[in-house]
C-alpha cells in the first residue's frame, strides 16, 4: 500500500508539470493582445503599453519567448510565487480568496448528489419497475437534458425572485443557506447521473448469487441490502463521485456567474476573457491537483469497500 | 501622437439616449432615513487611483471618496465644487483657487500641493498611469515622457528628463496656476474628470511613489471615506465623512457590490437585495417596465454608436457610396425592435449631451430612403458585397445582422456580419489593413465637450480614428476651436467642422445611448449621470 501511494504521488508530480506546460502553451498560443484585451475598447496609451509590456515580459514572443516565460513561471512557482495577474493583483491572494467558497459550493453540490441521488437510486433499484422508479427515470432524463446555462437562471428566477425561498445571489461571504440553491443547481447534474448509476447497480446486485444465499440462510432483508448489496453497488458510484468533485469545482463557471459567487469559475471566466495567462494557469494548476488527489482517494476507497482489491 | 481615451467603456453597448432624465425617481412619499446605507452595483474596478482609473466602476467608487474641482450642471456646463474659482485671461495660464475647509479623511488639509503631487505622478510616463494623456495639454508634459529606443525590444526606455510638469506652479497654500502648452478655452470643463482629483501626503511613501496598499484603501477629500479595504471581487464599502464641508450625503454609507454578470445584479434588484442596478441587461429590457414600474428609469448618457468606413479600402472612397449605405438603414426600426427604445437613433456626429449639439446635422444622408439609396448606390458604383465587422463579445450580433438584412433588402447587395472574438482582434485586423468592410465602433466621452468627440474620432491623428479619415480643413477647424477665446466661439468652429463630416460621411451615425437603470423599493432620488455614475449625495433611503 505504501509503495503504491509513493508511486502514485511521483506520477502526480509529472502529471502536474505536464498539464501546466500544456495549459501555458495553449494560453500563449491563443494570446492576441492582452494589453488591449484588458483595456476593452479604450485606446491604450504608449506609456502604459510600454509599462505593462515590461512588467509582464510581453515583449518576448515566438517559441523562444514561450520557453523564456514558461521557465520563468515554473521557477517562480517552485519558490512558491504564483506571480501577478495582469490586473496587478497577486495570484496567490486571488486563489486564497476564490478557493474556499468554491470548495464549499462543490461540497454542497456533492452532498446533494449523494444524499438525494444515492438514496433515491437505492429506492428505485429496490423497487425496480415501480412508480417511483419510472418517475425518477423521467425526472433525471429531464435534468440531464437541461444544460446548467438554462437551469441556473431559471432556478434563480423562480426560486429566488418570484418565490423568494432563497436569496437570488450569494455574494462574497455567503451563508450555507445562500449557497444552497447554487449548490443544488450545480449538483443536479451529478445527482441525476449518481441516481441512474446507483439504481442500475443495486438492481443488478439484488439478483446476484450472494443475495440469494443470504436470503436462503435467513438474514433479514434490511441487513442484506445495507451491508452486502450497498457495499458492492457503491464502487461505480464512488468512482463517479470522486471524478465529479473535480468537475464540480471547475465546472462552476456558469453557476458562479449567475449567482455572483467570486470563486474559481468566476475568476477562470475573467482570466480567459482578458487573456490573463498567469491567472488561468494558476487556477488550472490547482484544479489539476484537485483531480489527481480525488482520483487517488477514490482508488484507496476501493480497497476499503472491496477487501479483494489490494494495491502493491 | 495624440492619445486620448474613452472613459468607462466597460458596460458594452447598452445605454444611450436623451430623454426622460429629469423626471427624478421614486416620488416623494416617506421621510428619508439618514442612518441607512445603500448598495450599488459595480463591476470589479481596474484601479482605484485617480490618475489610473478610467472604467465606470472605478469612477463610481472614487466619485464617493473624492470631490472634483468642478462638476457639471443640468446643461453640462462646469461649476466650481472644491475650487473657489477657475479663471484665465488668455486661456493659457489658468489660476485655480481652492475652497478653504476641505480635508482628507485622515485629517490633512487639502492644499495646492495635494493637486500638484497627484498630477505630476499621473503625468510621469514610467508610472504607466492610464489617465496620463489628460495632462498632455499642460506645459512640460513631453519632458515627463520617454520612448523605448528599440520599440518593444529588450532595451529599457531612458528616464524622462523631468518628473514635474513645468506648467504647474504653486502660488500659496490654496492657489496654483496651470500653464498650458497651447491656449484651450474649455480647460475648466476637463477639470471635472477623475484624473484631476488630489492625493494626500499619506498616499506617497516617497516623493513620486504611491505607497503599497494605498489603492486598497484610498484616502480622499469627498463626502464618503473608506470603511475597511477594497475587498476584491466582492465589495467596496464607504461611510459618511462627517467633517466634509460640502453638500452632505443623505445616507450613512454605501456598499459598492461587485457583480460579474449584469443578470445577477438585475435578479437582486428585482427582489430588493440590491438598491441600485446601474445597467439593466439588454435581455431584460422588454420585461423591466412591467417588473419594476417607475423604478426602471432612463437618463442621458454620452455613448455614441456608429459604423465606420475604412479609407484604405478603395470601394468606399466615394462619399456617395457612404451616403447611400447610410440612407438604406432604418435606424428607428432597429432601436425599436432590438433595443426596445433604450437607445435613440443618431443623426448627428456628436452626442446630444454636449454644448453645441444640433439635431439632424447629417441631413438627408441619415434619412431612411431606400429608393434613393439604391439609385445613389448604383450610380456611384458601390461594391456588390458588404461586410460589417464587429467584436463578438459585446452583444452586437443582433443589430449588426438586422442592419445587414436592411442593406440586403434596400440596396440589393450581399451583406454579412463578421464577428471577431474581441475588440483587440478587430483592431489588429484594421491595423494590418485587412479587408474588414464596415467597422462597428462606439465612443464614450471623457468630458462634455464637442471637441471630445470631434478630436479623437475624426481628426487625422485622433486616438480612436482607426479608419484613417483625414481632412485638413476639418483638422484646422477643430484646432481653431480649441484655441478659440471663449467656449461659444469654440462651438461655432466645431459646428463648422461637423458640417464637413455631414458632407463626407466618414462614419454612419447609428445610435446615442442612454443609461437604463433600476432601483429597489428602499431608495429614492436615484440619478445616474452622463458617466454612468450614481450621484451618491442625492440618493435617499425611504424610512
Amino acid at each position: 500500500m505504501f509503495r503504491y501511494l509513493v508511486r502514485r504521488l511521483l506520477q502526480m508530480v509529472l502529471a502536474f508539470f505536464g498539464t501546466t506546460l500544456i495549459v501555458y502553451a495553449l494560453m500563449f498560443a491563443g494570446q492576441g493582445d492582452p494589453i488591449q484585451a484588458l483595456a476593452g475598447e479604450r485606446p491604450v496609451s504608449e506609456a502604459q503599453r510600454a509599462y505593462l509590456t515590461e512588467k509582464f515580459h510581453l515583449d518576448q514572443t515566438g517559441v523562444g519567448g514561450f520557453f523564456y516565460r514558461y521557465v520563468d513561471y515554473v521557477g517562480n512557482l517552485l519558490r512558491g510565487d504564483l506571480g501577478d495577474s495582469l490586473t496587478g493583483r497577486k495570484i496567490s491572494d486571488m486563489l486564497a480568496q476564490a478557493w474556499p467558497v468554491t470548495v464549499k459550493l462543490a461540497i454542497i453540490g456533492l452532498l446533494v448528489a449523494i444524499l438525494v441521488g444515492v438514496t433515491a437510486g437505492i429506492i428505485a433499484g429496490l423497487r425496480r419497475g415501480g412508480i417511483f422508479d419510472n418517475a425518477t427515470l423521467a425526472l433525471t432524463l429531464l435534468v440531464l437534458g437541461i444544460p446548467t446555462i438554462v437551469l441556473a437562471p431559471l432556478a434563480q428566477y423562480f426560486l429566488g425572485v418570484k418565490l423568494p425561498l432563497f436569496p437570488p445571489t450569494a455574494g462574497s461571504e455567503p451563508s450555507i443557506y445562500a449557497l444552497l440553491l447554487p449548490g443544488i443547481v450545480l449538483g443536479s447534474l451529478s445527482l441525476a447521473t449518481a441516481l441512474r448509476l446507483t439504481r442500475t447497480s443495486v438492481a443488478e446486485n439484488l439478483r446476484s448469487d450472494y443475495v440469494r444465499t443470504a436470503k436462503a440462510k435467513g438474514l433479514p432483508i434490511r441487513r442484506i441490502v445495507s451491508v452486502h448489496v450497498l457495499r458492492n453497488s457503491l464502487i461505480p458510484v464512488i468512482t463517479f463521485l470522486g471524478v465529479e468533485l473535480g468537475n464540480l469545482m471547475s465546472g462552476a463557471i456558469i453557476t458562479e456567474g449567475v449567482f455572483n459567487i467570486p470563486g474559481v469559475g468566476f475568476n477562470l471566466f475573467r482570466g480567459i476573457k482578458t487573456e490573463d495567462g498567469p491567472l488561468v494557469v494558476g487556477l488550472v494548476s490547482v484544479l489539476v491537483v484537485v483531480y489527481l488527489v480525488s482520483n487517488l482517494v477514490v482508488d484507496v476507497l476501493y480497497a476499503v469497500l472491496d477487501p479483494r482489491i489490494r494495491y502493491e | 501622437m495624440q492619445v486620448r481615451r474613452l472613459a468607462a467603456w466597460t458596460a458594452l453597448p447598452l445605454a444611450a439616449t436623451l430623454g426622460l432624465a429629469a423626471c427624478g425617481s421614486g416620488g416623494d412619499s416617506g421621510e428619508s432615513d439618514p442612518n441607512a446605507t445603500v448598495s450599488v452595483q459595480i463591476a470589479e474596478p481596474q484601479h482605484l487611483i485617480s490618475t489610473n482609473t478610467n472604467d465606470s466602476s472605478g469612477n463610481q467608487v472614487l466619485s464617493a471618496l473624492f470631490t472634483p474641482l468642478v462638476d457639471y450642471d443640468e446643461q453640462n456646463k462646469p461649476y466650481e465644487v472644491a475650487a473657489e474659482s477657475v479663471t484665465s485671461t488668455d486661456n493659457v495660464t489658468w489660476t485655480i483657487k481652492l475652497k478653504d475647509g476641505y480635508t482628507f479623511h485622515d485629517g490633512e488639509k487639502v492644499t495646492a500641493d495635494s493637486y500638484l503631487n497627484a498630477w505630476n505622478y499621473g503625468a510621469y510616463a514610467p508610472n504607466g498611469q492610464g489617465n496620463s494623456y489628460f495632462f498632455e495639454k499642460i506645459a512640460g508634459y513631453e519632458d515627463l515622457q520617454s520612448t523605448d529606443p528599440d520599440g518593444d525590444g529588450p532595451q529599457k526606455a531612458p528616464e524622462p528628463k523631468s518628473d514635474t510638469l513645468t506648467g504647474l506652479k504653486k502660488v500659496d497654500d490654496l492657489t496654483f496656476t496651470v500653464t498650458l502648452a497651447k491656449p484651450y478655452a474649455e480647460f475648466k470643463t476637463v477639470l471635472g474628470y477623475t484624473a484631476f482629483y488630489p492625493l494626500p501626503a499619506a498616499a506617497f511613501s516617497a516623493p513620486g511613489v504611491i505607497k503599497d496598499g494605498f489603492e486598497d484603501a484610498p484616502i480622499g477629500n469627498g463626502p464618503f471615506k473608506m470603511k475597511g479595504t477594497w475587498q476584491h471581487d466582492a465589495k467596496v464599502e464607504v461611510e459618511r465623512y462627517d467633517a466634509y464641508p460640502g453638500e452632505k450625503p443623505k445616507i450613512a454609507g454605501a456598499e459598492f457590490r461587485i457583480y460579474q454578470q449584469l443578470t445577477a445584479a438585475y435578479a437582486d434588484v428585482l427582489s430588493d437585495n440590491l438598491d441600485v442596478d446601474v445597467t439593466v441587461p439588454t435581455e431584460s429590457l422588454s420585461t423591466a417596465a412591467t417588473d419594476l414600474g417607475d423604478r426602471f428609469q432612463q437618463s442621458p448618457a454620452s455613448s455614441f454608436q456608429f459604423v465606420a468606413f475604412p479609407t484604405f479600402q478603395k470601394e468606399f472612397s466615394k462619399p456617395d457610396v457612404r451616403k447611400a449605405v447610410s440612407m438604406a438603414i432604418d435606424r428607428d426600426e432597429i432601436t425599436r425592435s432590438i433595443f426596445k427604445e433604450s437607445q435613440i437613433s443618431a443623426r448627428s456626429f456628436v452626442s446630444p449631451v454636449v454644448a453645441g449639439y444640433r439635431d439632424d446635422t447629417c441631413g438627408e444622408s441619415c434619412e431612411f430612403n431606400p429608393a434613393k439609396a439604391k439609385e445613389l448606390y448604383q450610380a456611384a458604383g458601390g461594391p456588390a458585397e458588404l461586410k460589417i465587422t464587429y467584436n463578438g463579445d459585446g452583444g452586437h450580433k443582433d443589430w449588426v445582422d438586422a442592419t445587414c438584412n436592411q442593406l440586403k433588402a434596400n440596396l440589393g447587395v450581399e451583406c454579412v456580419g463578421a464577428a471577431e472574438p474581441k475588440f483587440s482582434d478587430l483592431l489588429t485586423k484594421v491595423d494590418n489593413k485587412q479587408p474588414v468592410g464596415l467597422i462597428r465602433l462606439g465612443w464614450l466621452m471623457d468630458y462634455p465637450s464637442m471637441e471630445n468627440y470631434l478630436g479623437p474620432l475624426y481628426t487625422t491623428n485622433g486616438s480612436s480614428n482607426y479608419y484613417g479619415y483625414s481632412n485638413p480643413d476639418f483638422d484646422r477647424l477643430v484646432q481653431e476651436g480649441t484655441a478659440a477665446a471663449t467656449p461659444d466661439e469654440a462651438v461655432k468652429k466645431y459646428q463648422q467642422a461637423e458640417d464637413i463630416l455631414a458632407a463626407e460621411m466618414p462614419v454612419i451615425p447609428l445610435r446615442f445611448g442612454q443609461n437604463v437603470y433600476a432601483h429597489s423599493t428602499r431608495v429614492k432620488n436615484v440619478e445616474v449621470d452622463l458617466f454612468q455614475v450614481v450621484d451618491m449625495t442625492k440618493i435617499e433611503v425611504v424610512s
